[in-house]
């Protein structure tokens, strides 16, 4: 069941991210990103990490894409003036060097096993929250101090006079 | 017990609570204007009437939905087809998928077994709730961009601005009852307030936490796009917002996400600060009250009295809507803005603060 569920989800994911990149109109790209988002979220929870889910449809999906349809929305680009988009020789490099890395991540995998099925409870708001304080604190607010300067410096570059 | 027999209870549990819900949203268009009606010193919807019964109108939402399905479907020239048929969707979908974590009663036992009245007791409760109707943003969104039209974008871009910025202090408001009751599950969280404070005042989330309370309320309003935070649809501007293109059921699609929003909000309310289905002082064996009387009661009506506790908060959680719609004026968008980030973020901010203090100060072993 789990197994078929990672088909199912996984499948989803990779669809809708070969979608995100083939679509021609921006706002079809930023649904099918939302619609990748969800799967990853899915994988998540199949892995017992309920916590992390939720948060990642809360922040991907619910806040990172929604300022990307933002922005679709206001630059507004009439569909007859979007580019056309051409193959070129540096796109098919592209696509070989994601096939390489494809194969690669394939080969490491079967290096390395998966850690064993992690319990019920590691995954919870409880000890993701005790992980972060305890023994990441340090990491975790360096963190937020990193995330702190890059709004400052959003705001500090976008209003030249405060 | 047998896997039919778990099926049937979450069927059960699914159909109870979607009627429940859906019930109270077409009472609720009712009710508003009724409620408006009143407000205003007129007499309100009372035409719609079956074999000579008006009833004070309560056909009408019955005539509201025939004529909603049997207007013409039509979509505007130059409106982006697929994302203007989807917008309706990405708005109803996610407003029915938050019940799905409301509990409406205390866990029963049936044949041996316990079951929970709530659709789907998650471990991660609330920010299941945050993240579904984080959703909502979408249909509002999709819908004014993809009407090509003026208004409905204006309406888009307030909205979407307006659900952000409100959420950021949603988020933050609910975190006090989080701390408070050591859970993020609304299970635990309507167990919890079952508890007496001090020996006498109910455990309920807006004794503990009136602060969160006062600011989870606006949030919530504003979220709802709800007078006095109704800018994206302010009729007098820009006519009627992000729905203005849309006719028909796409338009009653909208205003069921909308009304399914209210409801499940007001049961929210009810559940994490006013105690959910706990009615004051009844135990499970019947009623406690702080002078050490107590009063035995069948544990049929303890269970009904439960119920229907939560479904009384709820009903009156959804008229404040209509109360406070017809009270406030709307503010002005600047206004909402600095409310949000100015006002709302501190206090909340603060609210979490003083709370982790009192909890140290109760932990260190005060009061």
């Amino acid at each position: 069941m789990e197994l078929i569920l990672f088909m199912l989800f996984g499948a989803i994911a990779v669809g809708g991210a070969i979608m995100v990149v083939t679509r021609r109109h921006p706002m079809a790209s930023a649904l099918y990103l939302i619609l990748t988002l969800f799967a990853v979220a899915a994988l998540f929870a199949l892995r017992q990490a309920h916590f992390l889910a939720a948060i990642q449809v809360i922040v991907y999906a619910g806040a990172v894409v929604v300022l990307f349809i933002f922005v679709i929305m206001l630059v507004n680009v009439p569909e007859n003036k979007l580019p056309m988009e051409r193959v070129t020789g540096m796109r098919l490099l592209g696509v070989v060097a994601a096939g390489l890395l494809i194969l690669e991540s394939a080969v490491l995998a079967r290096k390395f096993a998966m850690p064993a099925g992690s319990t019920a409870d590691a995954g919870s708001v409880q000890a993701v929250g005790r992980a972060l304080f305890t023994d990441y604190l340090l990491a975790f607010e360096i963190t937020s101090v990193l995330l702190l300067s890059a709004v400052i410096g959003a705001i500090a570059m976008a209003k030249k006079k405060i | 017990m047998t896997p039919v027999f778990d099926i049937a209870v979450a069927v059960a549990r699914v159909a109870v609570f979607f009627a429940f819900v859906f019930g109270l949203v077409v009472i609720m268009t009712w009710v508003e204007r009724k409620g408006a009606a009143y407000m205003q010193d007129r007499r309100g919807p009372n035409r719609a009437r079956i074999l000579g019964l008006t009833l004070g109108g309560v056909f009408h939402p019955l005539a509201d939905a025939l004529k909603f399905l049997f207007k013409e479907d039509f979509i505007p020239d130059g409106a982006h087809r697929l994302f203007y048929q989807l917008a309706p969707m990405f708005a109803l979908a996610p407003a029915i998928m938050t019940m799905a974590v409301v509990p409406f009663g205390p866990p029963v036992t049936i044949a041996g077994k316990t079951i929970a009245l709530q659709i789907a007791d998650l471990n991660v409760g609330i920010l299941y709730l945050f993240a579904v109707s984080g959703m909502a943003v979408y249909g509002v969104v999709l819908a004014g961009w993809s009407s090509n039209s003026k208004y409905p974008l204006l309406g888009g871009l307030r909205s979407s601005a307006q659900m952000i910025s409100y959420e950021v202090s949603m988020g933050l408001s609910v975190m006090g009852i989080i701390m408070v009751f050591q859970s993020v599950r609304l299970s635990e969280i309507a167990l919890g307030q079952g508890a007496l404070l001090f020996g006498f005042l109910p455990k309920w989330g807006v004794f503990v936490q009136p602060l969160g309370f006062v600011l989870f309320l606006t949030a919530l309003y504003a979220e709802a796009n709800r007078t006095p935070f109704d800018l994206p649809e302010g009729e007098s501007e820009i006519v009627a917002g992000y729905h203005l293109e849309y006719a028909s059921f796409k338009f009653s699609m909208f205003m069921m996400a909308e009304y399914i929003h209210m409801v499940v909000g007001a049961a929210v309310v009810a559940t994490m600060f006013f105690g959910g289905w706990q009615f004051p002082y009844l135990a499970d064996k019947g009623f406690v009250l702080p002078g050490g009387f107590s009063v035995a009661v069948p544990a049929a009506a303890v269970l009904i009295l439960r119920i229907g506790s939560f479904v009384g908060k709820t009903f009156f959680f959804c008229w404040l809507y209509v109360w406070i719609r017809w009270t406030i004026p709307r503010f002005r968008y600047d206004q909402v803005m600095r409310l949000g980030w100015k006002v709302m973020l501190p206090l909340s901010l603060l609210n979490i603060f003083v709370t982790g203090l009192v909890l140290l100060y109760i932990d260190k072993g005060g009061f």
